[in-house]
């Protein structure tokens, strides 16, 4: 006869305090009540402001999301916060601007299918320098970590993180860089009196087909296989005959790859970057991919949309804290998400993990 | 690569074993004390040098405050095997504490509570200052514990984040703090601005002339506050001392092995864990207030998520749970950061500042490669290294 067992209260829970099921229902319904009333109250004020602002939060969102799967990706395989991805982003920014910008010469005056071909062309040259940037510091700075305890790789990624930044501080010096608006900046269409930007339309819809691909790449392809695998269980992949370096050195690659890509739409959108530009996106990111439930791709799309939305209300509704209060709004978010929620908003319930 | 690593491990092990040959009256008592007197008396021996590589007075003023926050993040981190991304919020904490109630920030109102050093007439908050570090620390202990309740049942990264994220959350609060509800609190970006100087007092000084009435007042001001910061960096490390070795302690180090077995022996984990958060808040909050004092004021944008991340490598680049190599490796890497690398910079005939980061960067990077367990790491977690730092064996093709 089967026993029926408390159900999935593991030994480690039931010491830990948790806050009963129903306080964190209460919780939950009073939070998610709080956001509805102020977005009605906007809503019934200037509905036309909620719906830009909505719509500006899906931009946030898409640009988040490419930096956010690179942290995902990789925590996802070795539980390791790479705090050097936002840098590699920083760096396929600064690229961008170097390739298309000052070799390619695009400035926006070119006629649209040079300009898509320059743009796809940077593309393609930022993603080959990023991953090969992010697969060389895999091979000298991580790899013969692999087996040390977890904060040693943890402080060289924030070692290495300083060291990108470094470098292109060296390199391009302490101001802004900037590019023109290579993407057109004329409004596609107007809600009342503010506009739409076709730029925005085009970072969307060009982060799209990325995350497919790689959606694609990870759930359908052999090599996706191995990844997963390896994400499962390190030793039982390497008994299957999975090569677990070369699979780890692919999913840097592939997190390098994406980072280039986005780093090329990130700042012909933006117009702008700066060597310390990685930091501060990259723990926005970070924060996004914990949101959705770190180590799942969906999830840190997800949870990059709910904070670029999240973003977008706080600065441009009435009766939110404003643009000052940014940081501490999106940290506010993780902190209730994390607490509540622990394993994010697609995370499965781990109870090693969270 | 390798190889190089390899040789360098085998040359520190030959120094290691030099040093185990000493006879144990040498190495447990006649050295510490030489080294302490040397501490004591260094004012005497190098204030006057002019060599840019020995540590100025006010490097060394820096470098003890930095042992200490290093000291009290151990505590966290090094003890109890919980990530603290944050720290830098009970520095904050702590500095803004000396900025309350050690300037003329609510100056219309005027309460003086012991304040040594300064008018009485002045207005504003003024309590004694060495009183105030005590009261900073308990600030920093309480805001440990607010931060510490709900998120310390997280584990590992995500209690890594929410720290980040609360040690983002302060200074941006403190910045914007110019206008809570139309109140100024912290004076927003422009800070907080002079703060009482340390000091003994006029009584003090009348029965003992070698205290000195008044730190800022002195020709060699640096020692006074030198010489305080170092018994502020004392007096914790043997609260760090005896905390390791007590009772509380030990469950410490057994949360850190083994979380589950740990709360399967009967230890409370989340009392035991914000004990931890909140002693080593406590020590963060008292050099925040002492480094304030220092430097006369506090403003937002020095608490930033650089702090922290700074005050972490210190722990792991010495050596997480060992108090000497924690107190070292804060002390290098401030000493590097604060006069170190722009000396190296000035006779390389380089401005180091747009390199700086690079290199700190780098010798982040190829300390961890060449030896993970830190500068001088605790014995247990030395022996986890090496257990898990051994290859793998071969597979034998069948």
């Amino acid at each position: 006869m089967a026993v029926q067992t408390p159900a999935a209260r593991k030994p480690v829970l039931a010491a830990l305090p948790r806050l009963s099921k129903q306080l964190n229902l209460i919780g939950t319904v009073i939070l998610l009540g709080l956001l509805a009333a102020i977005l009605l109250i906007n809503i019934k004020e200037d509905w036309q402001l909620v719906v830009s602002a909505t719509l500006l939060g899906i931009t946030y969102g898409a640009v988040y999301a490419l930096v956010a799967l690179g942290y995902t990706l990789v925590y996802g395989i070795i539980e390791l916060i790479n705090f050097a991805h936002g840098d590699v982003f920083m760096w396929g920014t600064m690229i961008a601007i170097t390739f298309g910008v000052d070799w390619l010469g695009l400035n926006g005056s070119q006629s649209g299918i040079v300009t898509t071909l320059g743009v796809a062309a940077t593309m393609i040259f930022c993603a080959l320098f990023c991953l090969t940037l992010n697969v060389t510091i895999e091979r000298f700075a991580y790899r013969p970590l692999r087996n040390a305890p977890k904060l040693a790789p943890l402080i060289t990624a924030i070692g290495m993180s300083f060291v990108l930044q470094g470098l292109a501080l060296w390199r391009f010096g302490p101001g802004s860089r900037t590019a023109d608006n290579v993407f057109p900046d004329n409004n596609l269409f107007s809600i009342g009196i503010y506009g739409y930007p076709a730029k925005n339309l085009i970072v969307v819809a060009a982060t799209i087909p990325l995350l497919i691909a790689l959606v694609y790449l990870v759930q359908y392809t052999r090599q996706g296989k191995a990844m997963r695998a390896t994400a499962q269980d390190t030793d039982a992949a390497r008994m299957m005959g999975i090569n677990i370096d070369r699979t780890i050195a692919f999913t840097f690659l592939l997190g390098g790859a994406l980072a280039g890509a986005g780093g090329t739409l990130f700042v012909f959108w933006y117009t702008s970057t700066k060597f310390d530009l990685g930091f501060t996106l990259g723990l926005y990111a970070f924060t996004a991919a914990v949101l959705g439930g770190i180590g799942n791709l969906k999830g840190a799309a997800l949870g990059s949309v709910c904070l670029g939305l999240i973003q977008a209300y706080n600065d441009s509704l009435n009766h939110m804290p404003g643009t000052n209060w940014t940081q501490s709004v999106i940290f506010t978010v993780l902190i209730l998400v994390l607490v509540f929620r622990p394993q994010g908003l697609l995370g499965e319930e781990v109870p090693d993990r969270a | 690569m390798t190889q190089v690593m390899e040789g360098a491990r085998r040359q520190w092990r030959h120094i290691t074993l030099q040093w185990a040959k000493l006879p144990h009256w040498f190495r447990r008592i006649v050295l510490p004390l030489a080294f302490l007197a040397f501490l004591i008396f260094y004012p005497e021996m190098f204030a006057s040098t002019t060599n840019a590589y020995v540590p100025s007075m006010a490097t060394m003023v820096v470098m003890a405050v930095f042992a200490t926050m290093a000291l009290g993040l151990n505590v966290v981190v090094g003890y109890c095997g919980l990530l603290d991304l944050g720290y830098v919020a009970f520095y904050a904490a702590g500095a803004y504490v000396a900025g309350w109630f050690a300037t003329l920030q609510f100056a219309p109102h005027s309460f003086h509570f012991g304040a040594v050093a300064v008018l009485p007439v002045l207005p504003g908050y003024h309590v004694n200052v060495w009183l105030l570090m005590l009261i900073a620390g308990l600030f920093a202990l309480g805001i440990g514990v607010i931060i510490g309740l709900p998120t310390l049942r997280l584990r590992g990264d995500y209690l890594a984040i929410v720290t980040l994220g609360f040690g983002e959350i302060i200074p941006q609060a403190v910045n914007n703090g110019d206008s809570w509800f139309g109140h100024n609190i912290t004076n927003g970006p422009n800070g907080l601005t002079p703060i009482d100087s340390l000091g003994f007092g006029n009584t003090l000084h009348g029965w003992f002339a070698f205290l000195p009435a008044n730190y800022r007042v002195e020709v060699h001001v640096q020692n006074y506050y030198y010489w305080s910061g170092l018994a502020m960096l004392g007096v914790t490390l043997f609260c760090c001392i005896r905390l390791r070795d007590s009772r509380l302690g030990r469950a410490w180090v057994a949360i850190r092995e083994d979380e589950i077995a740990a709360a399967a022996m009967g230890i409370p984990l989340m009392r035991v864990k914000t004990l931890s958060y909140a002693i080593g808040a406590f020590f963060g909050g008292v050099a925040g207030c002492f480094f304030a004092i220092y430097k006369s004021s506090t403003f937002p944008s020095d608490f930033s998520l650089n702090i922290s991340i700074f005050v972490l490598c210190m722990v792991i680049l010495g050596g997480m749970g060992n108090v000497w190599g924690v107190m070292l490796g804060g002390a290098v890497l401030a000493y590097l950061n604060y006069q170190g690398l722009g000396a190296v910079g000035n006779s390389l005939k380089l401005d180091v500042s747009t390199y700086s980061y690079a290199i700190f960067g780098a010798i982040i990077v190829i300390m961890m490669l060449l030896r993970p367990e830190g500068l001088i790491p605790e014995s247990r977690r030395k022996a986890e290294f090496e257990e898990a730092m051994e290859p793998e064996p071969e597979v034998i093709p069948v």
